[in-house]
């Protein structure tokens, strides 16, 4: 029986031409793109150089002490990281959903600004000031010889860069919870503190555990930041770096990039599969009453005090930067100068220039793929459509270290010969970033009733007219949101490109890297300045697309 | 505009021995969902498809609309298999539980889309969408937005959309569900109206019988999957053939008796002690053609409007049993009363109660059934 059905669903498909070649297109890309890569780095890991099967290397790496405590370091970072990121998170979430703060825009604002943000920023502010030469080390207390470089910076920088994604998540529980539960609470006699901590906290926890599992898998994959400001406190991803591009030791690097791939791979299977299952919150169909309840004075200008607090870190953070971008020496000479953006604009220019061209490329390639993805997995019956879902996900979980190895390793050989070209950055970042636009059209489709598309196909529209004419532009907020995240993060993408640049396709956040490593931190300042006027540009345009778009909608 | 415009692609539907079975959620076994179901549509009629959620009424109309893929058995639009057709192609059209109105595209746009699905000439788009609209007086509102009309507004506009491309067969997913209940009742007559008149062939799903009663040629009454009867709606209520399709088209009291044997084409059955004569009581057995013996037990199907219930004083000839008003509630027009009798309760419904007067609870009345409308089910399956 189940045969029969299989091959019932199999000629649906040869009986739908349109279906079957995004199908068939789909996974050919996922094969190539992903399935290959990571087969060939777990391959490479327990082979010989001659391609026998040789668990040496990786015993020997296992057994070695410099390896456990880097895994431990990383560990140990990832942990702390989420703890105190879910934590300021939730008081943001908290805040923003269940009071009236004053000032909300902004706060959500502030919240925004580390996910948009280039990588470097935050380790070059804190450089700046609390480095050797600090504003607030040398300049406030005078201390000479303060050493910013360890795992105090590192938590510090990454709870910042991390918070906003710990306060997604939970505004989005937050929001979704019935006010009426609350109430109901409260009509029994409950009093505030106790309905927090039996009814909102309880129901709140599968977003918690969310959270921190997310914020976890970035912390243990940043490479950014450990690179520039770890001092002597190795981690996973900059190990796995330092050993390939330092040591030319390809195979422990592989293994050191796998050692990092088990914990965040586990966290992602976790967050996706099992807490999926365990969420509370009830979609009723009926549009979300997003009231605001009235907190009681006390907690709410404590949580208040709290968000500013935060608001002001993040701000000094990025206004410190801004400033460094102008002035002659930092921490010596604060005279304002244009000097520093002569690097930009010479030997800077030519990466930038190829940052924009290939994410221009690769974002409306990964915006349509992720929505015709979602699509399939949605909407469509065809065999291996589980098969799919979980590989076009899975580059989510995988660090983007690991795919830079991966990549190294299945294409510079024929029949794929790729590295060195532009069209291998293009790929990673299609590959690496449609996740999230597959996961936004997901959500929107599951929000569509399926019957108007069935009522578009009853008509006598194909699944290509009725994914046109219909899906995509119900799907358009989910789509345009999915652009501008794809297109950030190929302009900040630093981990996995950092492996596959070239001489001739260079990159805008490769050339950054290299500035810090030349300790000239000025030019690097001037040059994030420039990213981030691109990239606020780039998503003012976007959003004006969409408005456009919208708008001639209606007047037809 | 003449009846022909729009009936001239309608055409009939069979269904042969169709079958859909679906894989358990947990993908150890399989179920029913429908099972060896065969119905003729002829063309220009309306039939039912009525029965409890779960029965399978939906899944024979996706069937039908190729949403769904017969696990066996064919499907005939018109005399021709469909069975490898795409849903797309088999020129039909649906009207859906949800609307499902395309939220972006003006009400206009929402009707002409299948004709532009069609690449139709422009100019024949603008005169064909225009006449819809303007049959179901929808013209004022062309420009707008589907969120921005009522509920009855958009039911009009799904079945403008429906009936534009002038389809072989029309599929009703049980779309009258969403509206209050003043407002089905409008659009169910609105609705049997248009069909009527464009003469276009349809299937209706609903679990609502008032709703199967007032708008069908026939009603196919549907339980686990299987056709429990077919025929028009006053068939059915006059001759169930099955405890199930009694109860679920109107009410009934299913009182058993006992068989006494036939009297012409009457019988009699002893109830409550006596002996009673039933004028046509229609004998429906479990196994086609076995007839209950002196002695079987057997169930007598007495509508609640065919009890009559008298003061007890009266209980003269006629009344077959004493009983007490347990329960009444007044609607009005009609009233309604549990009456214990015996170990059983009855249902009785009293029309015009300001005329014949009102039993309190507590009361004792006599009992009276018109036996003219009694009806007789035999063998396990009553």
């Amino acid at each position: 029986m189940k045969g029969k059905n299989r091959s019932m669903r199999l000629s649906h498909l040869a009986g739908d031409p349109v279906l079957l070649f995004f199908v068939v297109l789909v996974f050919s890309g996922l094969a190539l793109f992903v399935v290959l890569p990571l087969s060939r780095i777990f391959v490479y890991g327990v082979t010989d150089d001659a391609g026998k099967l040789d668990f040496a290397a990786a015993i020997e790496m296992l057994g070695s002490g410099a390896y456990a405590s880097t895994f431990r370091n990383s560990m140990m970072l990832g942990i702390v990281t989420a703890v105190i990121a879910t934590l300021i998170g939730y008081a943001f979430a908290y805040a923003i959903t269940r009071t009236d703060l004053p000032f909300k825009g902004f706060f959500k604002a502030v919240a925004t600004i580390p996910i948009i943000s280039p990588p470097f920023v935050l380790s070059l502010s804190m450089i700046f000031l609390f480095g050797r030469n600090g504003l607030i080390t040398r300049r406030l207390f005078g201390i000479e010889d303060a050493n910013v470089y360890g795992m105090r910076s590192l938590v510090i920088i990454q709870s910042i860069s991390f918070f906003p994604i710990a306060y997604l998540t939970l505004t989005g529980i937050l929001e979704k919870m019935n006010p009426a539960v609350e109430d109901a609470a409260l009509n029994l006699g409950a009093s505030k503190f106790r309905i927090f901590r039996t009814v909102t906290l309880p129901l709140s926890l599968p977003g918690i555990v969310s959270a921190l599992l997310l914020v976890f898998i970035q912390s243990m994959e940043d490479f950014s930041n450990p690179a520039v400001i770890s001092g002597n406190f190795s981690t996973l991803a900059v190990e796995a770096y330092r050993i390939i591009t330092g040591m030319y030791d390809m195979r422990g690097g592989s293994l050191m990039a796998l050692m990092l791939l088990a914990p965040t791979f586990a966290a992602f299977a976790l967050q996706k599969y099992w807490l999926s299952g365990k969420s509370f919150v009830t979609v009723t169909g009926k549009p979300g009453q997003v009231r605001v309840r009235a907190e009681g004075p006390a907690l709410k200008w404590t949580l208040f005090a709290f968000c500013a607090l935060i608001a002001f870190i993040v701000i000094l953070f990025y206004g410190t930067v801004l400033v460094g971008a102008f002035v002659k020496i930092w921490g010596i000479n604060f005279t304002l100068t244009w000097s520093h953006f002569k690097y930009v604009f010479s030997v800077g220019w030519a990466p930038l220039r190829n940052s924009v061209t290939l994410a221009l490329i690769a974002t409306p390639i990964t915006g349509i793929l992720g929505m015709i993805i979602a699509f399939l997995v949605v909407r469509k019956s065809f065999p291996g459509k589980r098969l799919m879902e979980f590989l076009s996900m899975l580059t989510f979980a995988v660090p983007g270290t690991v795919v830079g190895i991966s990549y190294i390793l299945a294409f510079n050989q024929k029949p794929f010969l790729l590295t060195g070209t532009a069209f291998i950055l293009v790929m990673v970042f299609t590959f690496r970033n449609m996740p999230v636009g597959i996961e936004a059209g997901t959500s929107t489709l599951l929000q569509i009733d399926m019957s108007i598309e069935e009522a578009s196909t009853i008509l006598g529209a194909t699944s290509a007219v009725t994914f046109r004419r219909i899906s995509l532009p119900l799907l358009r907020q989910a789509f345009f949101s999915g652009l501008v995240y794809s297109f950030v993060r190929s302009m900040t993408a630093v981990s996995a490109v950092i492996f596959l640049i070239s001489p001739r396709w260079n990159l805008a956040t490769a050339g950054i890297f290299s500035l810090f490593e030349a300790s000239k931190y000025s030019d690097a300042a001037a040059y994030i300045v420039v990213m981030i006027a691109i990239i606020l540009v780039a998503m003012a345009i976007l959003n004006f697309l969409v408005n456009l778009l919208g708008k001639s909608e209606r007047s037809v | 505009m003449a009846k022909s415009d729009f009936s001239s692609k309608s055409s009939s539907v069979t269904l042969k021995n169709l079958t859909k079975k679906f894989g358990s959620l947990d993908g150890s076994g399989e179920m029913t969902a429908v099972d060896d179901f065969n119905l003729e549509i002829e063309d220009g009629e309306l039939v039912t498809l009525l029965g409890p959620s779960g029965c399978g009424k939906t899944t024979t109309l996706r069937m039908v609309a190729g949403f769904e893929f017969p696990t066996s058995g064919s499907i005939l639009i018109g005399g021709k298999d469909v069975a490898r057709v795409p849903p797309n192609k088999r020129g039909l059209s649906m009207v859906f539980q949800s609307y499902a109105l395309f939220p972006h595209l003006s009400i206009y746009e929402n009707v002409a889309y299948g004709l532009r699905v069609q690449r139709l000439p422009k100019a024949e788009i603008a005169e064909r969408t225009a006449e819809v609209l303007d049959l179901m007086q929808l013209t004022s509102m062309a420009k707008r937005h589907p969120s921005q009309v009522s509920g009855g507004q958009q039911q009009r506009i799904a079945l403008a959309r429906a009936i534009v491309i002038e389809p072989k067969v029309l599929l009703f997913d049980e779309p009258l569900s969403n509206l209050d209940a003043k407002l089905r009742e409008y659009m169910r007559d609105e609705l049997r109206k248009l069909q009527k008149r464009l003469g276009i062939t349809s299937l209706y799903v609903t679990h609502d019988q008032d709703e199967a009663m007032a708008i069908s040629d026939r009603v196919v009454i549907m339980e686990g999957g299987k056709i429990r009867q077919t025929g028009t709606p006053r068939q059915i209520y006059e001759h169930p053939r099955s405890k199930f399709v009694a109860n679920f088209m109107g009410k009934a009291n299913l009182v058993p008796a006992l068989f006494e044997g036939r009297e012409g084409d009457g019988a009699v059955v002893s109830l409550w002690g006596g002996k009673v004569f039933l004028s046509r009581p229609d004998i429906q057995s479990r196994d086609a053609g076995s007839e209950p013996a002196a002695g079987d037990t057997v169930s007598l199907v007495v509508r609640p409007e065919a009890v009559r219930l008298t003061p007890a004083t009266d209980a003269g000839p006629g009344s077959l049993i004493a009983g007490t008003v347990v329960r009444l509630t007044y609607f009005g027009g009609v009233a309604l009363y549990e009456v214990m009798a015996g170990d059983r309760t009855l249902i009785v419904e009293s029309h015009n109660p300001q005329a014949t007067g009102v039993f309190e609870e507590g009361m004792t009345v006599g009992i009276h059934f018109d036996l003219d409308s009694v009806r007789i089910l035999h063998g396990a399956e009553c």
